[in-house]
């Protein structure tokens, strides 16, 4: 009951002492989603790349200079933010209190929709201003970039409905601690790219 | 303790045991999935064979009619993509995924309804793949589908955009599965079992998925990227709009060239499981044969613009590659020493397994010596794209990988099937694959040091191409009927074949610890595991091996 349900570091220690018991302290879930968060990072290294690479490469207008840089950054306090109460969700799987874990979900669940609907208005205002993803260069490597971000934002909210659905209350952890505690290091993964894309996308435009 | 399984117990879903087709498709059985994925890949190496074949004869003799060129252009882009992609990578896969969980004494692996998944987007990517013919157009840009040319307005038709789909479905598939393999090798083991005493064939697995689940994520990237360049109209690779090619070329062999070593590094594993048990001595230098894979895992990483010498990168470029190409000759000669160092002096026993490992080591070191030829700047320059690399690879690919399948393939079928195959059409199998093998591909590198370009559908009658081309069709046409023998000892063998018990080749791995073809549940009870060789220290109790 007093120890986390999930994740801490294993002690390969002696030999023969290698049971299946101590080894099992890493939940199957929670590696294997940590080693699928390895190889999304590499996809989303290759496409942050591909901005860089590309940024001033357009032969023509516009760049980054049409993003409405202050909007973004409110929504994105809304995205950073839902990292946090991410962190209460883990904090009650560990009290097997499976209404907190709900509510804070449900609350994780509404601050990354803000989010997506802030995605939504920008996307909105840049196709009215008739920039859209085969405008030009630019625009194909930020719609590319920001769009697969946001469709890893729309799996995650999907996730997390999912687990607030089936999570029940168990012994000592609710049934399905496993799967929650899976999705919330999926969750800070989403919002660690966008600690990278918002610096590169967005802000490097107030300095050039 | 029986918390922290909780959220994890119901992963293996109660289900009774269907029958005869419906077996097959509701199967979550590791054993089940990796049957159905070696007997896919067998189905497509025989389509991207016969591709081959018709290649092979359109090049017979010089301005041949066998094939018009956008027919050519198609078969040996999918005879490339099928056998990279949809034969050998998911085969070795399939082999991992019957044998991994057996090997480390689980009863299955982590996420058997994920291994599922894994499958099935295999065939279906494989599907999609092929669909592109009855659609038009197949992929026609060779296995690399190198940009501009596969964009509008050089290629109109809907043929990458079947690759770059196609390929993308089956590398979600590809990365689930490397997912559950990594998990079940760490979490799963039996007790006892520590890293350090995994068998070399698991060892190569683990390594190998990791290579898998860092280098596709590129080419995902770029296959997306092409898809919408071709789909939506975005410009990533349209010069014009100030794309660059270059870069895809980049993100393509960052996937590319490990992929060689994806295609290669489980077999250096199986090679490892086969060569102990048939020279009767425990492997010399497993530390070393670990190592020196995780070493080759790492220098692969480091290596993929060696594709790209003449790009015209530039010579801090140039030499970064082609140094870091070289040093991986250092790893894999280790690998071979070793090899050979567990045949000295053992009492070895020619079986169709033990002689395809041979086979393998010899055939292996020529595609390992020419590949440092390569990897020399100015000798890139000159044969780059001619035959001398389609020699190269295919003594890699053939030579290397497919043998060593073959050695796999003979040794397991007994624990997959519970009988043998036969020892005798193993033998004719063994011999017409060698003769074949050196007669089609060796001449290539006389090809290419004549001038002769790889990827184009005919040839002019210059001096020595006729003759050489002419032998090599020969040579493909054993090597076809080699393929013959073994597909008709695989499955008359099904029914014909002696039955093997449950160990037949007296080994000391722990899949052999139990019936052929195992239980569902793997084992009734788990063997106790004291050191590298379990079923040594139960069959020889009074000379257990070192712990």
């Amino acid at each position: 009951m007093t120890e986390q349900p999930t994740s801490g570091v294993v002690n390969h220690g002696g030999s023969d002492q290698l049971g299946r018991e101590a080894i099992r302290q890493v939940n199957p879930n929670v590696l294997g989603i940590i080693i699928f968060i390895s190889s999304e990072a590499i996809f989303f290294l290759s496409l942050i790349v591909t901005y860089v690479v590309y940024r001033g490469a357009s032969t023509s207008g516009p760049g980054a200079h049409v993003l409405n840089v202050p909007v973004t950054a409110v929504f994105t306090l809304f995205l950073w933010s839902s990292s946090l109460t991410m962190a209460r969700v883990t904090a009650h799987l560990g009290r097997n209190d499976v209404a907190g874990v709900r509510r804070w979900l449900l609350i994780t669940i509404l601050l990354g929709a803000i989010f997506l609907v802030g995605q939504g208005y920008e996307y909105y205002h840049l196709y009215a201003d008739n920039v859209t993803i085969s405008r030009n260069l630019w625009a194909s490597t930020f719609f590319t970039v920001t769009g697969f971000h946001g469709l890893h934002v729309l799996v995650g909210l999907i996730s997390m409905s999912i687990m607030a659905g089936v999570i029940s209350p168990g012994e000592n952890h609710p049934w399905g601690a496993t799967g929650v505690e899976a999705v919330s290091l999926y969750w800070h993964f989403v919002d660690a790219v966008w600690v990278v894309i918002f610096p590169v996308v967005y802000l490097w435009t107030l300095i050039s | 303790m029986a918390e922290q399984t909780r959220g994890y117990v119901p992963t293996y879903p109660t289900i009774t045991a269907p029958t005869g087709l419906w077996r097959w498709v509701a199967t979550v059985d590791h054993k089940d999935i990796g049957v159905l994925y070696i007997v896919t890949t067998l189905v497509f190496f025989l389509i991207g064979g016969l591709e081959a074949m018709f290649i092979r004869l359109q090049l017979i003799a010089p301005n041949a009619k066998v094939l018009d060129p956008e027919t050519y252009d198609e078969f040996f882009t999918m005879h490339g993509t099928t056998m990279v992609f949809l034969t050998v990578m998911p085969l070795l896969i399939g082999f991992a995924n019957y044998l991994v969980p057996l090997m480390i004494g689980a009863r299955d692996m982590a996420f058997p309804r994920l291994n599922a998944m894994s499958y099935w987007l295999l065939l279906f990517g494989g599907l999609l793949l092929y669909f592109s013919f009855l659609a038009g157009q197949a992929p026609n840009g060779m296995w690399f589908m190198y940009v501009p040319q596969t964009l509008p307005p050089y290629t109109t038709g809907p043929g990458p955009n079947y690759w770059a789909a196609g390929l993308l479905v089956t590398s979600v598939g590809t990365i689930a599965a490397s997912i559950n393999l990594t998990v079940t090798i760490l979490l799963l083991r039996a007790p006892g079992m520590a890293i350090t005493r995994l068998p070399l064939f698991v060892w190569t697995v683990l390594v190998n998925s990791f290579l898998i689940l860092w280098a596709l994520p590129p080419l995902a990237a770029a296959m997306v990227m092409m898809l919408l360049d071709r789909l939506v109209g975005t410009h990533f690779f349209d010069v014009s709009a100030g794309g660059n090619v270059l870069l895809y070329e980049h993100l393509f062999w960052f996937l590319g060239h490990p992929e060689v070593y994806i295609l290669i590094l489980p077999v250096f594993g199986m090679v490892s499981e086969t060569i102990p048990v048939f020279a009767r001595k425990p492997i010399f230098g497993y530390t070393f044969i670990a190592a020196s894979t995780v070493a080759i895992a790492f220098l692969a990483m480091s290596v993929w613009a060696h594709h790209m010498f003449t790009s015209g990168m530039g010579l801090t470029e140039d030499t970064f590659f082609s140094a870091a190409s070289m040093l991986i000759a250092i790893p894999t000669g280790v690998k071979v020493f070793n090899w050979v160092a567990t045949m000295w002096r053992g009492a070895i026993r020619w079986t169709s397994s033990m002689l395809f490992s041979i086979g393998f080591i010899g055939e292996f070191i020529i595609g390992g010596l020419t590949g440092p030829m390569l990897a020399t700047v100015p000798v890139d320059w000159q044969v780059h794209d001619s035959y001398f690399i389609v020699a190269h690879l295919h003594y890699v690919f053939f030579g290397g990988s497919v043998m060593g399948i073959f050695a796999a393939a003979y040794y397991w079928y007994p624990k997959i099937t519970g009988r043998l195959m036969s020892e005798n059409l193993g033998k004719w199998h063994f011999w017409l694959t060698i003769v074949g093998l050196n007669l089609t591909f060796f001449p290539m590198h006389l090809n290419g040091l004549l001038g002769m370009p790889r990827h184009v559908y005919t040839y002019p009658n210059l001096p020595g191409l006729a003759e050489l081309n002419f032998w090599e069709t020969i040579g493909a046409f054993i090597l076809a009927t080699a393929v013959v023998v073994f597909v008709w000892n695989v499955v008359a063998s099904v029914r014909f074949g002696r039955i093997a018990g449950n160990d037949p080749w007296d080994a000391w791995t722990l899949e052999w610890a139990t019936a052929s073809p195992p239980p569902p549940y793997n084992f009734a009870s788990i063997p106790p595991v004291r050191s590298r060789r379990p079923l040594w220290d139960l069959k020889h109790p009074e000379n257990p091996d070192p712990r």
